[in-house]
């Protein structure tokens, strides 16, 4: 059981890594967005894991001793969940422009035109 | 036995964050993060986070999916492979820093620990003090609304902010003419069972989103995810019956009006209280008690939020099916000549 006491945490640094890995190794502007969003996720998980305490309940107050989970994390990833698909919207709306002056939404390519463009 | 849940679900993320990774074909891999969403939705609830699992389900599987998918269809669903020393080289890179981060993780508390330093200082004083200060049983709202009002009322206009973005990046292609928007035909008209489905659907979806807006205080809900739902059923009625009858009803002008309606609902709130000598978005000079001003100023302010968000996501989602349908009548024009 010992093992488990840190697994949560491990998981959140294999997907970051996850995460990570596409935003850096793709070079399609899309997969690097999901990328960015499966980062994302993971430190939300790393937040609400944090605030789970075991054998607690959701923070909603009722008559009677019980044991709840901090309500703090929770409130800043929910807002964080909305700011990101908002911020994720903005990204897409640049990808959609970019691939309309460049062509592509390949990274390799819009900088290769780039380059030809400034020779 | 939770810990059994907690292991499998984690499993099947990582499973899908593999699986989003290795697939070359953008639509599998957008709705395989559909799916991503879907499981940490599930995990959110067994940490006791219900209200964030709810945003989670909203958000991510539904709005999310649905952004990236018109994104796709305006920019090509297929993508190269990666160079093999790329990846190589992000390996290395990525196996770096997870095993700092892993060397990181040894010192920190055990998980459920209800003695980790983050259940010592705010926390405990949110759960017991917060039913005489704020009086609502949920304390999620109770922090998000009026402890940390600030904090949320920047998140608004973060969303309206973005929703400006959008606008400004892709909202204004030139005119169209009107004989034009009765020949958009919704590619899925002529779908019987969904037609018949969504209408039924419909009317509850929306009536579902009002009862989260404001049964909020009491169980889990609010704002942010009320204005999600209630955005997302008129995107459904949008993608069936076609995005220009939708737009007859929510307006451009209208639904813009209204993401700056709800911050300004917001900012009035803590204006109104801070002219009655108070601090910022402090609501207890609302009304006669102060438990009964924190009441209204929480309604208030979630309305706000809820109006925001709602009006937000409409705006970004008729922005993309707007491009969709342009390059798709450009596509058209390209093929007749």
């Amino acid at each position: 059981m010992s093992a488990l006491l840190h697994y949560n945490y491990w998981i959140v640094i294999l997907l970051m890594m996850i995460g990570f890995y596409i935003v850096i190794t793709h070079a399609n502007l899309i997969k690097k967005l999901l990328g960015l969003s499966i980062f994302q996720t993971s430190v939300f998980i790393l937040y609400i894991s944090m605030g789970k305490i075991s054998g607690g309940t959701a923070p909603i107050l009722y008559p009677g001793e019980h044991v709840y989970s901090n309500p703090l994390p929770h409130v800043l990833i929910l807002t964080a969940i909305v700011v990101g698909i908002a911020t994720t919207a903005l990204g897409l709306a640049l990808v959609v422009r970019l691939r309309e002056a460049y062509g592509s939404i390949v990274e390799d390519v819009i900088q290769q035109q780039e380059q030809e463009d400034q020779r | 036995m939770e810990m059994l849940v907690d292991v499998f679900l984690l499993g099947l993320l990582v499973a899908t964050a593999v699986a989003i990774s290795s697939t070359k074909d953008l639509f599998a891999s957008i709705m395989l993060t559909g799916l991503y969403s879907l499981i940490s939705a599930a995990f959110f609830v067994l940490m006791d986070a219900v209200d964030v699992a709810f945003t989670e389900a909203a958000v991510g599987a539904g709005i999310s999916t649905l952004l990236m998918l018109s994104c796709m269809k305006l920019t090509g669903q297929y993508e190269p492979k990666p160079h093999r020393h790329r990846r190589l080289l992000g390996l290395v890179v990525v196996s770096v820093t997870g095993v700092l981060l892993l060397f990181g993780t040894l010192d920190t508390p055990n998980f459920g620990d209800d003695h980790s330093p983050i259940q010592d200082h705010l926390a405990p004083h949110y759960l017991t003090k917060s039913m005489e200060e704020i009086g609502i049983p949920n304390v999620v709202t109770s922090v998000l609304a009026s402890y940390r009002g600030f904090d949320t009322f920047g998140e608004t206009v973060v969303i309206l902010t973005a929703g400006i973005g959008v606008l400004a990046l892709l909202g204004f292609s030139p005119k169209r003419q009107s004989d034009d928007l009765d020949s958009l035909v919704a590619p899925m008209h002529h779908q019987k069972i969904l037609r018949v489905v969504s209408k039924l659907l419909i009317p509850p979806i929306l009536l579902f989103a009002l009862y989260v807006q404001f049964h909020g205080d009491f169980g889990p809900g609010g704002g942010f995810q009320a204005g999600v739902i209630f955005a997302a059923a008129i995107i459904l009625y949008a993608m069936i019956f076609g995005v220009h009858v939708a737009r007859q009803v929510f307006r451009d002008g209208a639904i813009r009006l209204l993401a700056a309606l709800g911050v300004l609902i917001y900012g009035s709130v803590g204006l109104l209280s801070f002219l009655s000598g108070k601090n910022f978005l402090d609501y207890s000079v609302l009304s006669d008690t102060p438990q009964h001003g924190q009441h209204w100023g929480i309604m208030l302010v979630e309305m706000g939020v809820g109006i925001t968000v709602a009006a937000v996501m409409l705006i970004i989602f008729f922005t993309f099916s707007a491009r969709v349908d342009k390059r798709e009548r450009d596509g058209d024009e390209n093929q007749r000549q």
